[in-house]
């Protein structure tokens, strides 16, 4: 294992110390390791409190700010955060009007925050849940732990964080939420494993010309292992996969999320982004909206997940909406 | 089970988490994301430091405060999972149970307190897989007239039998249930922590 770490068991506090240096606008909590906007919570504005395992960087840390979200609660590396945290979050940046938990289908990070809403019920503050589960390449879902939420992450995000905002109740918010995660599909592609500073291995062997085709963001096994093949064939795989799960229509409107897991150069992702424009071009497709980056990574895995979310007006009119985090920043 | 029994049985867990720990992660890097052996390490260090100091009148204040420590803790399903099971054994537990019934009942609204999170269901290749056989001994034991200490004893080697039945099931709950047919042929991490939770016990009781 080569890292950029001092120590394994101090990763994640000492990221947290640089994301408290690197960004002053945030108050980081080192002790109940919450990261939020400084300030109390506003009275009239829903708070919206996400977080997950670590190693997905930007998420969830980098998405907090105005129009986005009010807090994080990073776990250790791909280990979901402990009911505390979120109970501290949600004490710290409610304002009265409630609080929504958006959530990653995992067993773990589910469990956690379902203890946490439990404690913050009883504590007095409104909350309500949002699953994020957008991984078509998970088909047999009733014998499995069913889809994993992935880069739809980053859309239910911005887009209830935006109406959330305009002082939209928690209802309202949390309805929008749900709506984002419905509209959204997502496909990956690993060409290598990632390693955990806690294990030192990478975690699952990938012979030199292969591919994990519709990989996990912590290196769950997709559907197949291939030999690589072009970009342009890559691509065609994981739209299919998406189209199949969530036809689209000529002339629908989308927001399309091309997403580098970690170690995969920019460049490539804008070959990628080539091949799935051409793509929805060619049947239609509009792409009203995207975005090409590292948002969801799964520490130095080599691959790309392709996000496309059916988006209406009210989607788009809410994604333009300003945002001021550390990993999105626009109309500011 | 007294309130010495329970702070030794958790003592021991805590010794032979450490003590497995590399084998648990080593389990969860097949089928898993490789966190399991540091997660429950991380989760019964923190319990053995909050007991040092914690005044417990009874059994079950020694397992709720460990379910609490756990919940607090480990992160995962697994800290939930253990943390919720350990808190319901710990209110079932609010006198000395010397009787394996009561034992019995203590344990089943632990295994409740699993279900009801995980909806995990035997043959799911989950902790519940050792679990359930663990407290079917118990049951057994309770009702042939047995003492504690043979209760504990069959609840261990129970628990071993149903870790071990795990290796050929395959996965459909948790991490391990996207691997689908590959889950089939490895033991289960889960299953393998409540067979030595099981065994610390037997060894706390026999070594009194």
């Amino acid at each position: 294992m080569k890292k950029f770490i001092n120590a394994p068991e101090a990763v994640l506090a000492e990221a947290l110390a640089g994301i408290a240096a690197a960004h002053p606008e945030l108050k980081v909590d080192g002790e109940n390791k919450v990261i939020s906007r400084g300030g109390a919570g506003r009275s009239g504005k829903v708070a919206l409190i996400s977080g997950g395992g670590s190693g997905h960087e930007p998420l969830h840390g980098g998405f907090v700010g105005p129009g986005m979200l009010d807090a994080a609660c990073p776990g250790e590396v791909f280990t979901s955060p402990v009911p505390g945290q979120m109970l501290a979050a949600a004490q710290s940046v409610d304002g009265g009007s409630g609080v929504l938990f958006i959530v990653k289908n995992y067993t773990g990070d589910v469990l956690n925050f379902q203890m946490a809403a439990e404690l913050a019920a009883e504590a007095g503050v409104s909350v309500q849940t949002v699953l994020v589960d957008d991984d078509v390449a998970v088909q047999d879902s009733t014998w499995t732990a069913g889809r994993r939420g992935t880069g739809a992450t980053v859309l239910v995000e911005k887009i209830a964080g935006a109406l959330a905002e305009q002082g939209a109740d928690l209802a309202a918010v949390a309805e929008t939420a749900k709506r984002v995660n419905a509209a959204s599909r997502s496909f990956a592609v690993a060409l290598t494993a990632c390693t955990t500073p806690g294990s030192g291995k990478p975690g699952f062997d990938l012979p030199e010309d292969e591919m994990e085709v519709g990989v996990g963001i912590h290196g769950e096994p997709g559907r197949s292992r291939e030999k690589l093949r072009p970009a342009k064939e890559i691509v065609a795989t994981a739209l299919d996969a998406i189209l199949a799960d969530q036809p689209l229509a000529v002339g629908d409107e989308t927001i399309v999320i091309v997403n580098g897991l970690g170690a995969t150069p920019l460049i490539e992702l804008y070959v990628v982004f080539h091949e799935v424009a051409t793509a929805l071009a060619d049947k239609g497709i509009v792409i009203a909206r995207n975005l090409v980056g590292n948002y969801v990574t799964s520490l130095d895995m080599a691959g790309v997940s392709l996000t496309v979310c059916k988006a209406d007006a009210d989607m788009l009119g809410l994604w333009d909406a300003p945002v001021n985090t550390p990993a999105l920043r626009w109309g500011n | 089970m007294d309130t010495d029994l329970a702070r030794t049985w958790v003592q021991a867990i805590a010794a032979a988490v450490e003590k497995h720990k590399d084998h648990l992660t080593q389990l969860d890097s097949a089928i898993g994301d490789a966190d399991h052996g540091v997660n429950m390490h991380r989760g019964f260090s923190a319990i053995t430091a909050a007991l040092t100091d914690y005044k417990a009148d009874t059994p079950g204040a020694v397992l709720v405060k460990t379910g609490t420590t756990l919940i607090s803790s480990v992160g995962g399903a697994s800290g939930p999972l253990y943390g919720g099971a350990f808190r319901a054994i710990g209110k079932a537990l609010d006198t000395p149970a010397t009787d394996p019934r009561q034992f019995a009942a203590a344990l089943a609204a632990g295994l409740a307190g699993i279900q009801k999170l995980g909806a995990a269901a035997p043959g799911d290749k989950t902790m519940i897989d050792a679990y359930a056989l663990a407290l079917a001994a118990v049951r057994q034991q309770a009702d042939a007239g047995a003492d504690f200490a043979a209760a504990a004893v069959a609840a261990a080697d129970a628990a071993e039998e149903g870790m071990r039945a795990t290796t050929p099931m395959q996965a459909r709950k948790g991490r391990a249930s996207y691997l689908g047919a590959r889950s089939m042929g490895h033991q289960d991490p889960g299953a393998t922590s409540t067979a030595l939770i099981f065994r610390a016990l037997a060894e706390a009781v026999v070594a009194r």
